[in-house]
């Protein structure tokens, strides 16, 4: 027993990064809430039993409950029911679930798209170059929930159909990502720029490589550190941008609540004494949100060269 | 310098030009005007003489122009929702946002620079630790939550303020302000907290990072040295050097109120433009948001040009630079 406690010991040593991260409580919290959030969220249909999108799953008659440990509460749903009937915990891990999905998928986006033309502008310079650089300029300017209700106000209006509910998670998730792809490209570019002088490029380039193969085999994975920081820290501005998108109404319909939408069905409960519909969701999406951020900021601070 | 400001302009006419394109394409090609404005009833016919009519039918940089000619003039359209002219709407909605985002931005300027140089200049001491943990969740926490708290708790456990609307106005020629009323006082507080505690927690941080940083240089060492007491040192030496920076993040930062002003009117139903864009695009009600696009492009080029401008007079090697 104490070998194997001896060889984790001496592994958590000669990793500096673990090293850190254990003797962090911050970092060792933040991680707590993000598995508990993030991992409650995508085992959801695991973890609860009833489908909060499938009305046959609940009753009506079961509706405002509070939860199990107020007077009133039933033992069934330990967080209360909402004004649907729905048991609270299934509503939120499954809205976190859509929230998350969303999120991830607008950020995958992003990467893709952010980082190739990092790649690109930042290899070939040029008038590419000015260019992006000039659109990223006057987008980082605007803010980013400006940008989303632009592209969804946009989207709602070229696309007449886009009412239906698969059209509307894709244009939700492009507003998304389009806002947030200028860090990508950035971050890629200046990165690039410091690789592209290098021996090994020049070599690869003397050798006759093409360029596309230089970047994605060369370049691509030595610009990969800061990459993953900004992911980390873009992971809650995206879960912000959704639930905050949700919240204004131009989120998803309402027959699939994310948890921007839980919230603002919540607030219509706010003068009535239901407190768990609006703070419950609250409460999840700012420990959700919170304990990301926290862990990208420990990610930061960690492959930061200054604070070496 | 006058380099400097000519090719500042150029680009900023450049931008602007670029933003009415878009705001043009948006508004000729989304949704179709005569659709929106006629009923089923109407022929084919009467729909095409109607498109002849309001030009529809002309070449396109011919429609492009008499668009910026109706924008230049003030003629922005009619709404699609409401048929009302889209200017007396905005005209409607400006006071509102406006007055709000002033005192949510003076909010956050009165609390948030003298919080900021409190927790630079007693960084261990446990009222500083607090404020930074503040900041901390102040950033982590979405503008809608803040909102929300603000309600519940000030609004309806404690009921000191009301929840939502303006309160009472008063009419100064066609500007409407809730200022001058005591009603109107109280209502424009939680929102203006809410829409500033964004705004305040950047600019703690941004004044307790300058400000630490002043603290070294040498003039103000130079200043403890001679025996100045404390209180000269950092208010009539190091605090001018900081606010430099703060001030033109602060402008750049004004953006960043004007969209969250759309979700604090959202939340506390406050009647200004960003609650008339929100039902503008729920709405599709594309005039509405053309112009607004056009608005938003307008002040952004503004900000950045004031600041620019600004920088440029304060700081000399700009104006060097950017005339070579």
């Amino acid at each position: 027993m104490t070998r194997v406690a001896k060889r984790i010991g001496s592994w958590i040593r000669n990793h500096e990064a673990v090293y850190l991260f254990v003797h962090s409580p911050l970092a060792l919290i933040a991680a707590l809430f993000a598995i508990i959030t993030v991992g409650g969220a995508l085992l959801a249909p695991w973890v609860v039993d009833t489908d909060p999108y499938d009305p046959a799953t609940y009753r009506l008659a079961d509706g405002f409950l509070p939860p199990a440990w107020q007077p009133g509460g039933d033992a069934r749903f330990v967080l209360g029911t909402d004004d649907q009937g729905r048991d609270m915990v299934a509503s939120i891990l499954y809205g976190a679930r859509l929230s998350l999905r969303i999120a991830v998928s607008a950020m995958a986006i992003a990467t893709v798209v952010g980082v190739s033309i990092g790649l690109i502008a930042g290899y070939y310079g040029g008038w590419f170059d000015t260019l992006v650089m000039r659109i990223a300029d006057v987008q980082l300017s605007l803010p980013a929930v400006l940008t989303a209700l632009l592209i969804d106000g946009i989207a709602r209006g070229v696309l007449p159909g886009a009412q239906r509910d698969e059209l509307r998670i894709m244009v939700i998730i492009s507003a998304i990502a389009l806002s947030l792809w200028v860090n990508f490209a950035r971050t890629t570019r200046a990165a690039v720029f410091v690789e592209r002088n290098k021996e090994y490029v020049q070599s690869s380039q003397i050798m006759g490589e093409h360029p596309a193969r230089i970047l994605a085999v060369q370049i691509l994975p030595n610009v990969l550190a800061p990459l993953l920081v900004i992911m980390t820290v873009d992971l809650g501005r995206a879960i912000l941008l959704e639930a905050t998108l949700s919240f204004l109404g131009v989120g998803l319909p309402a027959n699939a609540p994310s948890l921007g939408t839980l919230i603002r069905i919540g607030m219509d409960y706010l003068f009535s004494g239901q407190w768990w519909i609006l703070w419950l969701p609250t409460l999840f999406l700012v420990a959700m949100v919170i304990s990301v951020n926290l862990l990208g900021d420990f990610l930061r601070d960690l492959f930061n060269p200054r604070l070496r | 310098m006058l380099t400097y400001v000519a090719k500042r302009l150029g680009q900023s006419i450049f931008v602007m030009i670029a933003v009415a394109f878009l705001a043009f394409a948006l508004f000729r090609f989304a949704g179709d005007p005569v659709m929106q404005m006629t009923g089923v009833e109407t022929s084919v016919q009467e729909r095409e003489a109607l498109r002849e009519q309001l030009g529809l039918t002309d070449p396109f940089p011919l429609q492009f122009l008499r668009f910026v000619a109706d924008l230049l003039r003030g003629d922005f359209g009619f709404s699609f929702r409401t048929r009302q002219p889209v200017g007396e709407m905005i005209l409607d909605g400006l006071p509102a946002t406006f007055e709000l985002g002033l005192v949510a931005l003076a909010v956050s300027l009165v609390v948030g620079i003298p919080a900021g140089v409190y927790t630079a200049l007693h960084p261990r001491s446990v009222a500083g630790q607090g404020l930074l943990l503040v900041t901390l969740i102040g950033i982590s926490v979405p503008t809608f939550v803040t909102g929300i708290l603000l309600i519940f708790v000030f609004g309806v456990q404690l009921g000191w303020f009301p929840t939502f609307g303006r309160g009472q106005t008063v009419q100064i020629g066609w500007w409407s302000s809730n200022l001058l009323t005591p009603s109107g006082l109280r209502s424009i507080v939680l929102p203006a907290i809410s829409l500033g505690t964004y705004q305040m927690t950047l600019t703690m941080r941004l004044v307790r990072a300058q400000m630490m940083e002043v603290m070294r240089t040498d003039h103000v060492r130079f200043a403890i040295a001679r025996g100045l007491p404390f209180r000269t040192v950092h208010l009539r030496h190091a605090l001018p050097n900081t606010l430099i920076p703060v001030i033109t993040v602060v402008g750049l930062q004004f953006g960043g109120m004007i969209a969250f002003s759309i979700v604090t009117e959202s939340v506390f139903q406050w009647p200004g433009l960003g609650l008339l864009f929100l039902r503008s695009i729920r709405f599709v009600d594309i005039p509405v948001m053309s112009v607004y696009l056009v608005l938003i492009g307008l002040l952004f080029v503004l900000i950045n040009l004031t600041v620019d401008l600004l920088y440029a007079a304060i700081d000399p090697r700009i104006r060097i630079r950017g005339s070579a």
